[in-house]
Order: structure tokens, then C-alpha cells, then sequence
């Protein structure tokens, strides 16, 4: 059987910090911009791709894949790994700089949900608008605009313009457009990963459904239980380049056991956020160190035993004095689950009032009651209900088993242990 | 299943692979993606004047306040004669195919670098999205097209029979505007000193257009030059088939020449620069 899509020597190089260039000073732009306009022009042009020096960086090297038709096939790795990268490729937004795809059906993307919504349109308008940007036809949305609406359930606000929807309205009725294409093959990206549990596993089922009727479908998660649950196929992507490629099970099984190799991440307790690598590419640093200390306020250094106690400090800095300033910890596992979030708004005895400059903030749980295996930690920090910055797989925490219970017995079934009173009536 | 079949049969094996140097223009793909253009000019003309108190009069008024600041300054202070009609008449004769011209450039050349979820989310055939905004400037020209019959008809000024070649005056002028749209768009997402540029540029793109004042200011030898831009020879010929008056037909299809190339040229160029895009925006 020929295979649906057919990668094969796939590489892209993307130009290292092209976005950051600061232009801070008139002088620095000036200075910068007399050098680098002969480059520039040549790249802005179209070639330029043999300047490969070290400010090059190959987001996928050498990709070689195969996917036939009626596969369900979960693409993992962490963030930076290519997948978007891949994802872009496939859907034609970008050209491979080496390789090729081989593609032998209709494909339909959806790398972001409602790209192309007009926020002063209304909802039908967008609805049609959104529907030839994906590639239906005119004929093809009559059809299915109730059908649409009804899975957005936005019957009532079709006449409002987008604007005033709620984040979530906005996604469902991105989402539904989406799930009536017709192609015989779909790329989805991280796009569940907003919106209400309620409506994500309706649009999991729904590409369930899809998966089933022997459409191809290419999917893109963190959440390694949709995967699981949906995928019969996984890619696994690090670095740039595919490392694994078999069935979701075993490919999940791969990915985590790489990430628990990593272990040895954690040198010191102290963790450099500022220079961090885990910070998504959206964020600028304002995140600066984290410390993680045992109950004792030893420095901790990678390992602790159910039920103990444990302090986080986080040291970020405030460009302007602030008042509405959230911190952030998040506890994950390796599956990329948040099992335990901790944040500092959550402290009914805060009153820090305005503050400006380097904060040290520290949390202190009491006792984690995780079961034995690894955990990562994550901050972000929140300024006026706005994420600024975020740094995953910061920390990697191992637990070990500990007799909580006192029974001598070691729980390590589940995700916590927890107080639990047993009597005989 | 037989949607599934006539899918698959339709749908002839794509292979994504990397291109460079000049590529041939994808017409098949342009045509087929036709709904979807009408979709975004659509689009482009409803938002257009969302939250105005004017709304699409905002068309009217452009080139009309032009107009008469035009002949207040020009037509009497400075005294430019027009070998017949009246200066408001000849010089908004102008001003509609300048106006759309203006407009067409500064908002095209801006779209992609607007519209940049469009060009790193998703895919379609790009050159829609500057294209779109000059198709829903259209609607803007014919509204000032309309004026230039009612000007007529209050100077009772007589249309000229050459009335009949106006279409093909129109018509260089969008692909004049396209060609120009298509190019600085894409320049823009890598350079965007096109930005700043454009502003500066359409601005004294009018005084070397004779918008303001006839042909016949211009000595005979410098008129190629002024048919280098593609505007020159639409606007004369535009006026020229409307109201009459004098027409340099050398000039004419010096300009017509120029926005053919111009157009051409735009879509070989976009064309090239385009698979840069979602890398660079």
C-alpha cells in the first residue's frame, strides 16, 4: 500500500535569534542594520540558505517517516523538539530546506484554533470566512453551517461579533469549523489545550469519530493521555530529529523513559531561570532563579520521600512597582499532567502591596503527598492576570517511597497519598 | 465512501519540497482558491468602516476634499490652466484613479505583515491577501467613478465618446496597483523599512502624476519619462476618454507597458519571496 505521506530526509534550518535582535538604541539599530543589510537583503530575497554558520540551527534533521492511510498518529516530544516545525511543513506553510513530503490526499490543518477570525465579524461571518480559509467550498458549509453551530452550541450568539465571546466560546467555534472539514488527512496542533475539559472531550471524540471513518489523522498534544487514548501510531521528535516511531504505547513508554534519563539535570537546587532553555518562545525573562530547599532548609538536590516537607523560592524581578503579581509553581508529572499547582494568590494572608524590583517569594508545602516516581516543576509569573513568563521542566523532582502511613508499608499506588481514617463499625 | 473516493481521485500527489530561484505562478491553484478571495474582500470591505460614524461616504469624501483644496490652491492660487474644463472637473478626473492608487499600495503593502497569523497559521494561496484589499478598494473606485458623472452633469460638461476606452484605463491602474501591492507586501515582511517608505513615496508619487496639472505643462521630451510611472498614462487616458482634452499616446502606451510589467513582475516576485514568509514575519 502507498503510504498517505511520505517524509522523507526532512530537515529545516531556522536562523538563530533572528526575532531577538534588540533595537534599543538608534545607534545599535543603525550600527547593527549597516552590517547586516547585505545579509539581510540576500535572505529577504530567497537565498542566503548556504550561509550555514554556527547562528544556523536545524530544527529537524533528517526526518524519515511513513504514514499510511487510516493512521491515527500522535506526534510527542518536548517543546523545541520540531513539532510545530513538522507540522508547518506538512500543512505547506513553510518549505522543507532539505528533503521532501510526498502527499497523496486533501489535507486540512489546524495548527491554531480560529486563525483568521476577525474580531468585529460575528460569528456566522466567521464561520464562513474561517470555512474557505480551511479549504470548504461554499456548497460544502451551507450544508454543515447548523451542524457547526450546533456542535459550537452558540446558536444564541451567532449574530455577536467575536469580540465580546469569551475565550471559550471563541475556541469551540474555532474548533467546530475545524471538525467539519472533510479532508482525508488532518494535521491538529496543540489546540486542545485550551477551552473547558467538557468541550475538549467532545472534540477528542469527535476526532475519535474521525480517526475511525479512515481518515488520517496527525496529531500534535502534551496531554500524553489524548494521545494515548486516540493515537494507534507515535513519532517521537527530540531535538530535531526522530527518534522513535512505532505503536502510541510504545511511543509514549520512549518518551518518558527519555525524559527520566535527563535526570541528571538538576546539578545544584539552585536553577537558573533567567537563561533557562524550558522558557516558552512567546516570554521574555522576568522569572530569575529557583531554589528548592528540603523542610530542614537543606538544598535539596533532586530527591525526596513522600509526605515530606518541601520550600520553593522564586526570585523574579518587577520592572515597575505592581501590585496584581501572581507566582506560580506547578507540579508535573512525567506525562506532562499538572498534578499540584501552587500559586501565591492562593495565600489568604497576602498583602505585599506595591512592589517593585528583585523578589524572593518562597512556598512551602508541608507535605507532599506525591506517590514515588519523577515530577517536574514549572513557574510562571502572572502581572495583572497576564502570563509574562514561563519556564517549564525546570526542576526535576524525584519522590521516593516512604513508609507515610506509619504501617511500615510503602503507598505507591496512585497519584498522593492523603490522611485517611479506617474503622471497624 | 464515494466523497472518499472522488477525494482521493481529485487530489493529484503533492510533494512539499524546497524551491529556490524564480518559480512559475500556480494559476490553477489561484482559480481555485476564487471563493475564498471573494471571501476576504468581503471581508476587507465589511471591516473596512466597522465603528465609523461615515462609513463607506469615508470613499466619497477622500478624493472630493482633495479635490477642493486642490482647486482652491492650485486651480486659484497658484493659476494652472487646463485647456477647457473646469480645474475641480479635471483635476478629481484624476484624483478618483490616484486615490485608489494611493490607497491600494499603502493598505497592500501593509497586509501581510497585518495578517500575520494568516501567513504562519494556515495555508492559501498568498497573494490573495494583498489582493483582497485592492479588490475591496474597487468598490471605493466605482463609488468615485459615479462622482466624476455627477461632476459632469453639473459643469454640463459633454462625455466624450473615447468614454468607451475608460474600462481599459481602469483596468491599468488595477494592475498597476497589484503589481506594486504584490512586490511591497512582500518586501515588507522581511524589510520593513517599507513601512516607512510607502507613505513618503505615495505622497510624491502625486506631483510627478499629472493629477494636478495637464499635459501640456510637461515639454514633449520629458513625457517617456513621466510614463515610466504607470499612473501618468492611465490618468491622461482616464481624463482624456471622460472629459476630452489633450492625450500624448506615447505616453500613454509607455505606462500601459509599465503596468503590465509591473504586474508580472509582482507575481514572479511574490511568488519568490513568498516561501520565506512564516519563517521570517
Amino acid at each position: 500500500m502507498t503510504p498517505i505521506i511520505e517524509a522523507v530526509h526532512l530537515s529545516k534550518k531556522f536562523k538563530l535569534g533572528a526575532a531577538r535582535s534588540s533595537e534599543d538604541s538608534l545607534r545599535e539599530a543603525l550600527v547593527h542594520s549597516l552590517r547586516a543589510s547585505w545579509q539581510v537583503l540576500r535572505r529577504g530575497w530567497g537565498d542566503g540558505d548556504s550561509s550555514s554558520g554556527p547562528e544556523w540551527m536545524w530544527a529537524l534533521h533528517d526526518i524519515n517517516f511513513r504514514v499510511e492511510q487510516g493512521d491515527v498518529v500522535g506526534i510527542i516530544g518536548a517543546n523545541g523538539a520540531g513539532k510545530s516545525t513538522l507540522l508547518k511543513i506538512l500543512s505547506r506553510i513553510t518549505d522543507p530546506t532539505e528533503g521532501y513530503v510526498r502527499l497523496r490526499g486533501r489535507v486540512a490543518s489546524l495548527l491554531e484554533v480560529g486563525t483568521g477570525f476577525h474580531p468585529d465579524l460575528t460569528g456566522r461571518e466567521n464561520v464562513f470566512l474561517n470555512g474557505a480559509m480551511l479549504g470548504m467550498t461554499k456548497a460544502e458549509m451551507k450544508s454543515k453551517f447548523d451542524e457547526i453551530v450546533a456542535f459550537a452550541e452558540l446558536e444564541k450568539f451567532l449574530d455577536t461579533p467575536v469580540k465580546h465571546y469569551s475565550s471559550g466560546m471563541y475556541v469551540r467555534l474555532g474548533f467546530a469549523v475545524a471538525a467539519h472539514l472533510d479532508p482525508e488527512v488532518l494535521i491538529v496542533d496543540e489546540v486542545l489545550a485550551v477551552g473547558d475539559i467538557a468541550f475538549q472531550k467532545k472534540c477528542l471524540g469527535k476526532m475519535g469519530q474521525f480517526g475511525q471513518s479512515g481518515r488520517t489523522i496527525l496529531f500534535v498534544s502534551h496531554n500524553i493521555a489524548a494521545v494515548l487514548n486516540l493515537c494507534q501510531k507515535g513519532i517521537v521528535l527530540e531535538q530535531g530529529r526522530l527518534t522513535f516511531q512505532g505503536d502510541s504505547k510504545s511511543a509514549v513508554e520512549y518518551y518518558v523513559g527519555a525524559m527520566s534519563q535527563k535526570e541528571h539535570k538538576n546539578e545544584t537546587h539552585i536553577v537558573d531561570l533567567w537563561n533557562a532553555r524550558g522558557r516558552l518562545p512567546q516570554y521574555q525573562p522576568w522569572l530569575r532563579k529557583l531554589e528548592v530547599y528540603a523542610g530542614s532548609g537543606k538544598p535539596l538536590e533532586g530527591e525526596l520521600a513522600t509526605g515530606d516537607p518541601i520550600r520553593v523560592h522564586v526570585e523574579f524581578e518587577l520592572r515597575e512597582p505592581k501590585t496584581n503579581f501572581d507566582v506560580r509553581v506547578n507540579f508535573l508529572d512525567l506525562y506532562g499532567q499538572v498534578i499540584f499547582a501552587a500559586r501565591s494568590s492562593y495565600e489568604p494572608k497576602r498583602d505585599w502591596g506595591p512592589r517593585s524590583g528583585v523578589q524572593e517569594f518562597e512556598c512551602e508545602i508541608p507535605e507532599l503527598p506525591f506517590t514515588p516516581g519523577e515530577y517536574r516543576i514549572e513557574a510562571a509569573l502572572v502581572l495583572d492576570d497576564k502570563c509574562v513568563d514561563y519556564v517549564e521542566d525546570a526542576y526535576r523532582l524525584k519522590v521516593l517511597g516512604s513508609d507515610y502511613y506509619g504501617t511500615g508499608k510503602v503507598p505507591s499506588l496512585g497519584f498522593f497519598v492523603h490522611d485517611q481514617d479506617w474503622r471497624l463499625l | 465512501m464515494t466523497t472518499d473516493n472522488i477525494g482521493m481521485t481529485s487530489v493529484p500527489e503533492l510533494v512539499l519540497k524546497p524551491h529556490t530561484g524564480w518559480q512559475p505562478v500556480d494559476f490553477q491553484e489561484i482559480w481555485q482558491g476564487r471563493e475564498l478571495f471573494a471571501f476576504l474582500v468581503w471581508r476587507d470591505i465589511k471591516i473596512r468602516y466597522k465603528q465609523t460614524v461615515l462609513g463607506g461616504l469615508w470613499a466619497l469624501f477622500q478624493p472630493l476634499l482633495a479635490m477642493l483644496i486642490f482647486t482652491v490652491v492650485f486651480g486659484r492660487l497658484a493659476g494652472i490652466r487646463t485647456d477647457g474644463p473646469p480645474y475641480s472637473l479635471f483635476t478629481y478626473s484624476g484624483l478618483v484613479l490616484w486615490t485608489f492608487f494611493a490607497n491600494s499600495v499603502s493598505i497592500s503593502s501593509n497586509s501581510l505583515v497585518g495578517n500575520q497569523a494568516l501567513v504562519s497559521k494556515i495555508y492559501f494561496p498568498r497573494v490573495f491577501i494583498p489582493l483582497a484589499c485592492i479588490g475591496a478598494l474597487v468598490l471605493d473606485l466605482f463609488i468615485g467613478l459615479f462622482l466624476v458623472f455627477g461632476l459632469m452633469i453639473h459643469y454640463r460638461w459633454p462625455l466624450s465618446i473615447g468614454c468607451v476606452w475608460m474600462p481599459f484605463y481602469i483596468l491599468g491602474t488595477l494592475l498597476a496597483s497589484s503589481g506594486l501591492g504584490l512586490i511591497l507586501s512582500a518586501l515588507n515582511v522581511s524589510f520593513r523599512d517599507v513601512k516607512y517608505a510607502v507613505p513618503f513615496f505615495i505622497q510624491m508619487g502625486l506631483f510627478v502624476s499629472p493629477v494636478i496639472y495637464p499635459l501640456s505643462y510637461i515639454p514633449a521630451r520629458f513625457r517617456i519619462l513621466l510614463g515610466l510611472n504607470p499612473m501618468s498614462g492611465m490618468i491622461v487616458g482616464f481624463r482624456h476618454s471622460m472629459i476630452g482634452g489633450e492625450v500624448d499616446w506615447a505616453l500613454v502606451g509607455t505606462s500601459s507597458t509599465m503596468a503590465v510589467a509591473l504586474f508580472v513582475a509582482g507575481l514572479f516576485i511574490f511568488r519568490r519571496m513568498e516561501r520565506r514568509f512564516a519563517d521570517v514575519i
